[in-house]
């Protein structure tokens, strides 16, 4: 025996009980409360077309709400919770008051748009307090959950005989085969109908697929079928709410199938007829699986209504368990089984059911036409069977109606997918018509839908079976409509007078059965969504403490406090020392490139909207990047390190798709270029040294006349050798070094200790940041927002006259010239610190005609400064406006200037 | 997801490549421009076959262009582009 609990009460189960037949075994027949109306609800299906036995299983972290309680086998220890019910199950204040019913009908939720918006808040209140299924876990899943990909040749989901068959047949035929079973054995079909084919045969056909060496997966549900023959695959390696053995609670497939045969069967269909959804109301083929699968008798006495043979074989098996079978209503005109030895009723449709106490007492039918009624606590149902074509839809799918079997049937794929079995062939029914009460009848039992939902639809106006689905939300509740949008079509074309087929279809989307968060996100969850990549140095600066700060995919430093520091005053000593002696800083993420060979120089001439050509060996510029639409992409710098060599930089944000547009350009657009541009962004570190004493420091260092502004030199620092780059962006006489990331430890260790001889400082991003805006240097991101022209920056003068590069065309626009452009500003402060972000007005209510990119004080004098974009700002300087930020609530008065506030005339970088 | 065939590694899952325009996108440097505006504002967009520019960015990093049927998805051909795949 297996111990379990619901509700707080602990249970026994036999091996191999899913919940719902432990329950069952257990005598426990009300299991949850439904959707919008409360009302009681019980087990039944036997499959995961459940609608009604929805509850929540395990605890904490590891708890599953909504769990169809026929798809989970009982483990030692498991806890089931029943929803949507207060105080408890038996006694629910939401159904006793009846309050929900009135309100709730068909497109209840559309209709309190309407009116004022207070009454609709007070809706919205009600009907999230009313409504409603499990509560999300609210703590984080302890489990882990794999995704694995797989090929195969064939691709069998479902082993029911007709499935197990085909996988015996391809495995034997040398192909590669995976056969995937939702439930934990194979053809329980067969157990469930009796079949002469026992369970020896199922053993044997088992060991023969795998001895040919096939793959069978159970548990496993195929859950959506995607393009090319991509179908995913969702197993349970625990049960819900389990402590997976092996840390792995759930694997996802992605299974890449040369050919896909789906033996999915069918789904039962129930009937319409008042109160169906009654605790006590089940399917057939569940009531027989229950009785010969789990050996639990859900019933006394036993009803049956049909339309078809299959539930006479219900009736054996039930009247074979010792219940008894009281009637049995077949809703077709002549006898099927007269011979059968039970009490058979032609012409026999059920009209309602009647309970106490949440239990079915009576089956009340219509006969011949005149009324009839039997006690009972059980009526078994059978409207039919519906194929599961869900895949054979996903994968863009026709389907044929089959008349005969009231139902669609698979036909053309455009995809190399066969449909086999009963969900090819479905058992002949005979079609009937509802005759009840249409609002006691449930057609969508777990979003609470019944005929009169759609009658309602239908009176006012809902004619497409599209509308008619939003409009009642019939089929859209976690089962999907499985046992519901057949009943809700045949309603729709009754209404319409015309043949089901031609009330349209609704579409089948994945997953087929739900799946759990946690799997999809696979090993991507907590903080492994996106990757780190660390700085070559990343343990130098660790072991100094710094404020770290995500750039890009990197996180660099942003300050290294010293005592008590906070982050400003830290930076601001750091700029400081910059500023007026020497600093030292990591540049490694910076995007770098290297392009050589003989049509370098043209290449880069395309790369780059400056001209390159005519750069000297040894000497470097700075540059930008267009878009094809002439807005400025991206900026860095190019050095001509050889005849027929270049380094490129740009900024470390835009590393990637610079390197996507280089090579799109060098391997679509100029695949004739004799020219390789290779992404060397961190085959270097990169350690830049800037300050008044940053000359004297580096010429330490290396032990030669630095290179003077803008050149570059080969050098060695600590018996590595490294390129020299002079070149500036805190507006100081500074020098980059490029070491190869692997021999950077060695170089950064010697520059530290020249930094320090000479009582300079370590600085990180922040001071970086106060001096370029002190500068007036770009950020790409910040004030290059691809919103701006080189003309909008001030930088058309360096643009190559000869065009020819990426955006010349996009640039040549007239439209980029006419005056009301965004311009680049520099911002003083006359009252009030600028806030970042804040909007450039002219008056209070005025509308914004600008804003602030970037703001920072002086570092020497102090002051409040900033960057920004204004309409036709170039033509304002000296103009006063108000920069306000009324999200953060400040404000300053600002004055417009030119965007450099220090050493205007460029002298401090040149020797 | 779909599966593409890079000319240079074999059949490959569509999430290792990225996909960049297509071919009728493409702006020539030499494009003047009311034509390069035309390209890259007013694109067609066929019901039926399209040539796609890819790139196999996770496998080989190599552009290709595809031929897919943008209604069944088919890819009816593919060809590989850049330096080595001149004339």
């Amino acid at each position: 025996m297996i111990n379990f609990s619901f509700d707080g009460k602990t249970y026994q189960a036999e091996k191999g009980d899913t919940l719902a037949a432990a329950l069952l075994r257990n005598g426990i027949g009300l299991v949850g409360r439904s959707f919008k109306y409360h009302r009681p609800r019980g087990i039944m299906t036997a499959g995961v077309e459940e609608p009604n036995a929805l509850v929540t299983i395990g605890d904490g972290g590891r708890s599953e709400p909504n769990t169809r309680a026929t798809d989970v086998f009982v483990y030692e220890g498991l806890v089931a919770k029943s929803q949507n019910r207060w105080p408890n199950l038996s006694f629910d204040i939401g159904s006793v008051f009846g309050l929900a019913a009135p309100v709730l009908s068909a497109g209840f939720y559309y209709k309190t748009f309407f009116g004022s918006a207070k009454r609709w808040m007070i809706y919205e209140y009600f009907i999230r307090k009313a409504a409603g299924l499990g509560n999300a876990p609210t703590k984080a899943d302890p489990d882990h959950f794999s995704q694995r990909g797989a090929f195969c040749d064939v691709l069998v989901v479902g082993a029911g005989p007709a499935g197990l068959s085909a996988a015996l047949e391809a495995a034997e035929a040398g192909k590669r085969v995976i056969l995937v079973e939702q439930d934990n054995i194979l053809c329980a079909s067969l157990i469930r109908d009796g079949h002469d084919r026992d369970g020896a045969w199922v053993e044997a056909t088992q060991t023969r697929i795998r001895a040919a060496g096939g793959r069978i997966l159970t548990r496993t549900t195929a859950s959506g079928y995607w393009e090319h023959d991509l179908v995913t695959l969702t197993q349970r390696i625990a049960e819900p709410g389990q402590i997976p053995p092996h840390g792995v609670a759930q694997r996802l497939w992605h299974v890449r199938a040369g050919q896909v045969i789906l033996a999915t069967g069918s789904i039962e269909r129930p009937m319409a007829f008042a109160h169906n959804d009654r605790p006590g109301v089940m399917l057939s083929q569940a009531v027989r699986t229950y009785v010969r699968r789990f050996g639990v008798v859900p019933g006394k006495r036993v009803v049956i209504a049909t339309n078809n043979d299959d539930a006479y074989k219900t009736a054996y098996a039930l009247k074979a368990a010792g219940a008894e079978v009281v009637a049995v209503l077949d809703a077709r005109p002549a006898p099927a089984g007269a011979d059968s030895g039970l009490p058979v009723y032609n012409n026999a449709v059920p009209l309602s059911t009647n309970g106490a106490r949440h239990c079915l007492k009576s089956v009340t039918a219509r006969v011949n036409g005149l009324t009839q009624s039997w006690d009972a606590d059980l009526i078994a149902v059978s409207g039919g069977f519906t194929p599961v074509v869900h895949l054979h839809m996903q994968a863009g799918g026709t389907l044929d109606w089959n008349d005969t079997a009231q139902a669609f049937v698979p036909a053309a794929s455009r995809q190399n997918v066969t449909t086999i079995g009963g969900a090819a062939n479905p058992e002949p029914v005979f079609n009937v018509v509802p005759v009840s009460t249409p609002k006691k009848s449930f057609i969508d039992f777990q979003n609470d839908v019944t005929l009169s939902d759609v009658d309602l639809a239908w009176a006012e106006g809902y004619r497409s079976v599209e509308h008619l689905k939003r409009y009642t939300t019939l089929g859209m509740a976690t089962d999907q409509g499985k046992l519901s949008n057949m009943a809700a079509l045949g309603r729709l074309a009754e209404k319409q007078g015309v043949a089901i087929p031609e009330a349209g279809l609704t579409t089948f989307r994945p997953p087929y059965t739900p799946v759990t968060m946690g799997l999809l996100a696979g090993a991507g969850a907590k903080d492994a969504g996106a990757h780190v990549r660390r700085l070559a140095l990343y343990d130098v600066h660790a072991a100094k403490n710094p404020i770290w700060q995500p750039l890009g995919y990197w996180f660099r430093p942003r300050t290294y406090p010293m005592g008590s520091e906070t982050l400003a005053q830290a930076a601001m000593r750091e700029a400081k020392a910059v500023r007026s002696n020497v600093g030292m800083t990591d540049v490694s993420t910076l995007a770098k490139f290297e392009v050589s060979g003989p049509d370098a120089a043209a290449f880069l001439e395309i790369i780059c909207a400056t001209t390159v050509g005519k750069l000297a060996v040894g000497r470097g510029r700075y540059t930008f990047m267009l878009r094809e639409d002439g807005f400025v992409f991206d900026d860095g710098t190019v050095w001509r390190l050889d005849e027929n060599r270049y380094l490129l930089t740009s900024s470390t944000g835009g590393a990637d798709r610079m390197a996507t547009h280089i090579s799109y350009v060098r391997q679509y657009l100029c695949p004739h270029l004799r020219v390789s541009a290779i992404n060397v962004q961190e085959h270097y570190a990169g350690i830049a040294v800037a300050g008044p004493q940053a000359k004297a420091t580096l010429a330490a260092l290396i032990g030669e006349e630095p290179p003077r502004h803008m050149s570059t030199v080969p050098a060695m620092i600590a018996g590595v050798p490294v390129i020299v780059l002079a070149a500036s962006y805190s507006g100081e006489r500074a020098f980059e070094i490029y070491v190869e990331a692997s021999h950077a430890g060695p170089v950064w260790a010697v520059c530290e200790a020249a930094v320090a001889k000479q009582g300079g400082a370590l600085y990180g991003l922040e001071a970086m940041e106060f001096l370029r805006i002190e500068k007036g240097h770009l950020v790409v991101g910040g004030e290059v927002d691809g919103r701006m022209t080189p003309h909008d920056l001030a930088l058309d003068k360096m643009l190559n006259k000869a065009g020819g590069y990426v955006g010349a065309s996009g640039l040549s626009r007239p439209a980029l010239f006419e005056t009301g452009r965004r311009q680049l500003v520099g911002l003083e402060a006359i009252e009030g610190n600028i806030p970042e972000g804040a909007m450039l007005v002219t008056g209070e209510g005025a509308s914004p005609q600008g804003h602030v990119s970037a703001a920072a004080f002086r570092i020497l004098e102090g002051g409040s400064i900033a960057l920004g974009q204004l309409t036709d700002g170039f033509a304002r300087h000296g103009e006063e406006l108000i920069a306000t930020s009324p999200t953060r609530g400040q404000m300053a008065r600002v004055r417009v200037v030119a965007p450099h506030f220090y050493d205007t005339a460029g002298e401090r970088y040149r020797d | 997801m779909m599966q593409f065939t890079c000319p240079h590694c074999g059949p490959r899952d569509q999430a290792e490549f990225i996909y960049e325009r297509t071919v009728d996108a493409v702006v020539s440097l030499d494009a003047a421009p009311e034509d390069a505006m035309k390209t890259l504002f007013t694109r067609n967009n066929p019901r039926g076959v399209d040539e796609e520019i890819w790139r196999h960015t996770y496998g080989c990093r190599a552009w290709m262009v595809i031929a897919r049927n943008r209604v069944t998805n088919e890819i009816s051909a593919t060809r590989a582009v850049g330096p080595e795949a001149l004339p």
